[in-house]
C-alpha cells in the first residue's frame, strides 16, 4: 500500500527501500528506572540506506555532493569511502549501507523522501526484538558484533537477521542516527553520570539504569553521545520512517 | 634503541607563558616492555602526547585471538613519561574503524574525569585537553567510556609516569610489566577467536590473567634482561579490571618498592608486593647472579593455568657464594622405615639406623645394648657380635634359636626372623657396630641383600 502511494506520488523514488510497519508498544529505556514509553506504530525502510541509494540523492541534490557540502554540516570524512562526487567506485559496494554520512546528510535525505530519522524511542523500541526465528538472543548477537573487527568492506544490507516486523540489520551490521541523537544527556564521563538526583543514562551500571548489565544498550547510547551533527563515522549510517498516517 | 636513546625531540624552545615552563616537545610513546628513557631537562615543559585508540585482532595464546581495544595498538597502551610541573597537551585520537567512541582517565590529572570528560572521542576523531602534572608518581590510564568495565576488560589500560622534579634514582634497566586479565566466551586454551564473555567478566572469572597483554608476551625470547651486577627498576601495573595482583619475581627479593606507585613510602626487602587494579607499583632490585627470574602473579594458579609468567634472563658470571648450584644430588631417607624400599644405598644414615633398633630391637636388648639376664643377651662388647659380621646379618634376617656363649654366658632362647628392608638392616647393625664399644664394623645394604639371597636358598 505505502509503495503504492510512493509510485503515485513519489514516481522518482524508484530506489526508495521498501518499508515496513512496526506495531508500537511500550518500551523500558535503558537509563531511567520504571519508566515506561509508549511508542506509536510506524513505518521503517526495511534495511539501511545502501551506498547506491544515497548515490541518486547525491545526484539529485548537488549540494550534498563531497565537494559542495558544507562543514558546517559534514566533516572531512564525509564519503570518505566513494570514489567521487557522483560515483561509489567499488561496485560490490553498491548494496552496503552508506556510512561516512552525517546527522544533517542523513535528515536531507530522508526528508527528501517525505520521511525522517527515527527518534531513539522508536529506534530503541525496536531494538529489543532480535531475529524473528528467535535463532539467537538479541543481546548476545550485539555483543558479538562488538567483539569482531570493523570489515574493510561492509556486507550487504539483508545480511544479517530480520525481525518480528521483517526489519533487517538492526543490529550487526553499522551504527545508525537517531533524529534526536544529542538527547542523551551522556557526558563524556559516563561515571558521572551516575548521581541520584539525575534520571539518566550512566555508563558504569549505575543506580539509575533500569538493567545495569545490558552492555549492549548502554554501548548504543555510548556510541551516540559522542557524536556531534556533523560528524561522520566509518560504521555509521541511518534510515528512514515515517508516520502510520 | 635509538628513539629510546634521544627520548624527547625538541621541537621549538620558547616561553609558553609567563610561568616556569620552557619550550615544548613532543612525546616519545613505547610499547611494553620498553619504557622511554629518563627524563634529564631540569625544567618543565609543554609535552605533546598524541594517543590513538584503536580496536584490533591479535593474539592472546597460541592459536587463539581476540579483538583488543587498545590505546596505540596493543596491551598494555603506550608508556607515557612526563615530569612534574609538565603541561600536557593530550590528543586523543579514535581510529576510523573503531567501532567504539573512547576516552582517557588518566589517573595522572587533576579534574573531573581524570580527562575523561574532556576526551570522549567518536570514531575517526580526535579530542584535546590539557593538564599540569601536580603529583609525581607512577598512574594508571585507562578508558572510562560506558560501559567502563568492557573497555578496561578488553585492554584500555597503560601507565603514564610522572617523574619528580629531581628524577628517580638512576638505575641500569628499566622496564614496563602491566598486568590484566581476559574474559573469553571459550575456555582458556579454545583455539580461535574468542568473543568477550561479559557473564565471566561480571562473576570476576576470567580465562586468562597474562603480563603485557598476552600468553607469553614477557616470556622466551621476549623476557626481559639484565646483566649481572646491574639494579632493574619494574613499573608495575595492573588493569584488572578485577583481579589484585600479588607481584612476586622467584628469587629475587625487591630492594625497594614504591608502595602504590608513590614516591614517599618505600619498603625494603619485599618478597610480593600487592598491585590493585588501577594501582601500580615501582619495584628495584639488583641482580646478583645469573639465570632465569620468573615473574608471577603470586595466586599461582593464575600463574600455571591462566597465563601470568614473565621471565627476566639474566647473563654474567656465577657467584657461588650467593647463590652455590646444586652442590650435592642425593638420595633422601626419611625417618619412617616402613617408607623405605630403596635396595643399593651405600651410605646409611646414623639416625636411621638409631631408629630402626629403636623401634625393633630395643625392647629385648635394651637402649644401652646390655641386654636382660637370663633372657636378652647384649650387643654390647659382644663377643659373639664382633666375632662374625655375616652371622649377625644372617640372625637379624633370619632369627636365632637355641644355644648359644656370648661373653661366656650361655643363653637358650628365640629370637623372631625381623621384617625389615635391607637398607633398614644394614644401618641397625651399623648402629649397634658403632655404639658400646662394639667394633665399628660397616654393613652395607648390598651385604644384607646378599645375605637374603642365601637364606632363601
Amino acid at each position: 500500500m505505502i509503495r503504492l502511494l510512493f509510485f503515485i506520488f513519489f514516481p522518482s523514488l524508484i530506489l526508495a527501500s521498501d518499508m515496513v510497519l512496526v506495531k508500537g508498544g511500550n518500551y523500558n529505556p535503558i537509563f531511567v528506572k520504571e519508566k515506561i514509553v509508549r511508542v506509536a506504530n510506524f513505518f521503517i525502510d526495511e534495511t539501511p540506506v545502501t551506498n547506491q541509494e544515497f548515490l541518486s540523492f547525491v545526484k539529485k541534490n548537488p549540494q550534498w555532493k563531497k565537494s559542495n557540502a558544507k562543514p558546517l554540516f559534514v566533516d572531512s570524512n564525509y564519503l570518505k569511502h566513494w570514489k567521487s562526487d557522483e560515483e561509489v567506485g567499488d561496485k560490490s559496494l553498491n548494496k552496503s549501507p552508506v556510512v561516512n554520512v552525517s546527522w544533517f546528510s542523513a535528515k536531507a535525505y530522508c526528508e527528501w523522501q517525505g520521511k525522517q530519522l527515527p527518534t531513539i524511542d522508536e529506534w530503541e523500541y525496536l531494538a529489543q526484538f532480535g531475529p524473528a526465528d528467535n535463532s539467537k538472543d538479541v543481546k548476545n548477537l550485539i555483543l558479538e558484533w562488538y567483539s569482531q573487527e570493523t570489515p574493510k568492506k561492509l556486507p550487504n544490507v539483508k545480511s544479517t537477521f530480520k525481525n518480528k516486523f521483517g526489519v533487517w540489520d538492526v543490529h550487526g551490521l553499522i551504527w545508525e542516527w537517531n533524529y534526536d541523537f544529542n538527547t542523551t544527556f551522556v557526558t563524556g564521563e559516563s561515571r558521572g553520570d551516575s548521581a541520584l538526583d539525575k534520571s539518566m543514562f550512566c555508563g558504569s551500571g549505575s543506580v539509575g539504569a533500569a538493567d545495569a548489565s545490558d552492555y549492549a544498550s548502554f554501548m548504543r547510547f555510548g556510541f551516540r553521545s559522542s557524536l556531534k551533527g556533523n560528524y561522520t563515522v566509518a560504521n555509521l549510517g541511518f534510515r528512514c520512517v515515517k508516520g502510520e498516517k | 634503541m635509538k628513539n629510546l636513546l634521544a627520548i624527547f625531540f625538541l621541537i621549538s624552545a620558547f616561553y609558553v607563558h609567563a610561568g616556569d615552563i620552557k619550550g615544548q616537545e613532543e612525546a616519545i610513546l613505547t610499547d611494553a616492555p620498553e619504557v622511554p628513557a629518563p627524563i634529564t631537562r631540569k625544567n618543565p615543559t609543554k609535552v605533546i602526547v598524541h594517543l590513538e585508540t584503536k580496536e584490533v585482532k591479535k593474539r592472546m595464546a597460541d592459536g587463539v585471538e581476540y579483538l583488543f581495544w587498545t590505546f596505540g595498538g596493543s596491551v598494555p597502551g603506550k608508556f607515557i613519561r612526563v615530569r612534574e610541573g609538565d603541561e600536557v597537551e593530550f590528543h586523543l585520537q579514535n581510529h576510523p574503524s573503531s567501532k567504539m567512541p573512547h576516552n582517557i582517565d588518566l589517573h595522572a590529572v587533576t579534574g573531573p574525569g581524570g580527562g575523561a570528560a574532556s576526551s570522549f572521542t567518536a570514531p575517526g576523531h580526535a579530542s584535546v585537553f590539557s593538564f599540569k602534572t601536580l603529583n609525581p608518581g607512577l598512574y594508571v590510564y585507562h578508558c572510562a567510556t560506558a560501559p567502563v568495565g568492557m573497555h578496561i576488560a578488553n585492554g584500555m589500560y597503560g601507565l603514564i609516569l610522572v617523574e619528580p622534579k629531581d628524577g628517580l634514582p638512576k638505575v641500569d634497566r628499566e622496564y614496563y610489566v602491566m598486568q590484566s586479565e581476559f574474559y573469553t566466551k571459550g575456555k582458556n586454551g579454545q583455539k580461535g577467536f574468542q568473543l568477550f564473555s561479559e557473564e565471566k567478566a561480571v562473576k570476576e572469572q576470567p580465562e586468562y590473567v597474562v603480563f603485557n597483554g598476552s600468553v607469553g608476551a614477557l616470556a622466551g625470547d621476549k623476557a626481559i634482561k639484565a646483566k649481572v651486577g646491574e639494579k632493574v627498576r619494574l613499573y608495575v601495573g595492573n588493569g584488572g579490571p578485577n583481579l589484585v595482583s600479588s607481584f612476586h619475581v622467584i628469587g629475587e627479593i625487591f630492594d625497594k618498592v614504591y608502595i602504590e606507585g608513590g614516591l614517599k613510602t618505600i619498603n625494603e626487602n619485599v618478597q610480593t608486593t600487592l598491585v590493585p587494579p588501577g594501582g601500580s607499583a615501582m619495584v628495584e632490585f639488583k641482580v646478583e647472579v645469573p639465570g632465569t627470574f620468573i615473574i608471577v602473579d603470586h595466586s599461582i594458579f593464575r600463574t600455571f593455568n591462566k597465563g601470568s609468567l614473565g621471565m627476566l634472563k639474566v647473563e654474567g658470571p656465577e657467584d657461588k657464594i650467593i647463590y652455590s648450584g646444586k652442590t650435592a644430588d642425593e638420595v633422601y631417607l626419611p625417618v619412617e622405615a616402613s617408607m623405605i624400599h630403596k635396595e643399593d644405598q651405600t651410605m646409611v644414615s646414623n639416625e636411621l639406623g638409631k631408629k630402626v633398633f629403636e623401634n625393633t630391637c630395643m625392647a629385648c636388648h635394651q637402649a644401652d645394648g646390655k641386654g636382660l639376664e637370663d633372657a636378652f643377651p647384649p650387643l654390647a662388647k659382644s663377643d659373639f657380635l664382633n666375632a662374625n659380621k655375616k652371622r649377625a646379618i644372617q640372625i637379624v634376617l633370619g632369627g636365632k634359636e637355641g644355644k648359644i656363649t656370648v661373653n661366656g654366658v650361655k643363653w637358650d632362647g628365640v629370637m623372631p626372623p625381623q621384617e625389615l628392608g635391607d637398607e633398614e638392616i644394614a644401618a641397625a647393625i651399623n648402629y649397634v657396630y658403632s655404639s658400646w664399644g662394639n667394633k665399628g664394623y660397616k654393613v652395607t645394604p648390598a651385604e644384607v641383600k646378599a645375605e637374603r639371597a642365601k637364606l632363601k636358598k
